[in-house]
């Protein structure tokens, strides 16, 4: 009996290691340093955003150490001719890690994903 | 002897209070009720045919229509109105009113509509739940609704699908010591008829012209106070 299920769970651990998805590949950010390591990042960006966005939008409070504007500016990668890929197509920054981890952001629905200068000219 | 007396404290505080309203805020700091906000419309320096306020607001905000005009968002319009006893018309933008006493932050059933300490209403899209009471009790037609899946939005301001949005008084440049896109393309472009200001601060133009000059303001009867005055109306 103990043999058995000794080897059901074996067999378990051994398929799940088999089907295990590939670790993400992210593209190269533009900045130099991110404002926390990566570990930080990887855990806490959503609570850094989510008690910020309210500070940021109800009281004013402008020029927050996190912002996913900035996020955005730093992440979204380029194609060879200079135009920004969005951070949440499949395989860029945002998304690549989020369908690893199988969490749909919701940013994105509302917030811009790639970084655009305000058209001077038009105004 | 060169300790500052109380009475130069005073003053010189007094004087930090009226100078900082025409500045940005320092980063970190809120908005705060000491300001508030508003516009000055003369409608004398308002063609009805010119339309640059409209289309600076929309490249401003990044709101692309579906042709469809009846739903497309619109944060401001232009109105043409006539007097049928006089046949006197006047054309005039008409975009949120900035109310003291806001309608549609009354209604709202989830806190997403609100008034920002300066004056400014604004909706909070995280919250918001897209029931579109705000805009049947707005008087001024000023909000819009977000019918379908927006791409390219600017990085200044987020809108997307299911959600209310309207004028924000172009809050992320008044944060930022500038006047809104619509007053800056007025000045620019056509007959300088809007004037942006702190109506707290007795010493900026608009509050000047306030007080000497005769201003109206859209169905004042309702109460609301709104912070966008008309002349000529």
């Amino acid at each position: 009996m103990l043999a058995r299920l000794l080897l059901g769970v074996l067999m378990m651990a051994g398929a799940a290691a088999s089907f295990a998805a590939d670790l993400p590949t992210l593209p190269k950010a533009k900045g130099e340093a991110c404002i926390e390591a990566s570990a930080t990042m990887r855990r806490d960006h959503p609570d850094m955003l989510r008690h910020q966005r309210d500070d940021t939008l109800r009281q004013g409070i402008r020029g927050a150490k996190a912002s996913l504007k900035e996020c955005v500016a730093c992440h979204a990668a380029e194609t060879t001719e200079g135009r920004a890929i969005p951070v949440n197509d499949p395989g860029q920054f945002c998304q690549s890690c989020h369908a690893y981890a199988a969490v749909k952001p919701d940013c994105f629905e509302c917030h811009a994903t790639t970084p655009k200068p305000v058209k001077e000219a038009s105004r | 002897m060169n300790a500052l007396s109380r009475r130069q404290v005073i003053l010189t505080s007094g004087a930090i209070l009226m100078v900082a309203p025409a500045q940005a805020r320092s980063p970190g700091q809120p908005a705060s009720a000491r300001q508030r906000w508003g516009l000055l419309i003369d409608t004398a320096k308002c063609a009805p045919d010119c339309n640059v306020c409209v289309e600076s607001c929309k490249a401003e905000m990044g709101l692309s229509g579906h042709d469809r005009p009846l739903t497309d968002a619109q944060y401001l319009r232009k109105i043409n109105v006539k007097d049928p006893a006089t046949g006197a018309s006047h054309s005039l933008p008409v975009m949120c009113q900035h109310c003291a006493k806001p309608a549609c932050v009354d209604v709202c059933p989830t806190g997403a509509s609100f008034k920002r300490a300066d004056g400014i209403v604004l909706v909070d899209r995280h919250i918001c739940i897209g029931c579109r009471y705000c805009m049947m009790a707005c008087p001024y037609k000023a909000r819009s609704f977000a019918h379908e899946e927006q791409t390219d939005q600017q990085p200044h301001l987020p809108r997307g699908k299911g959600t209310v949005e309207g004028c924000t008084l172009c809050v992320h440049r008044v944060d930022q010591g500038l006047e809104p896109a619509c007053v800056e393309s007025c000045k620019a472009k056509a007959k300088g008829a809007m004037l942006f200001g702190d109506l707290n601060d007795p010493e900026s133009d608009i509050a000047k012209r306030v007080a000497r000059e005769a201003t109206t303001r859209i169905r004042a009867d309702l109460g609301l106070e709104p912070g966008v005055r008309y002349q000529g109306i």
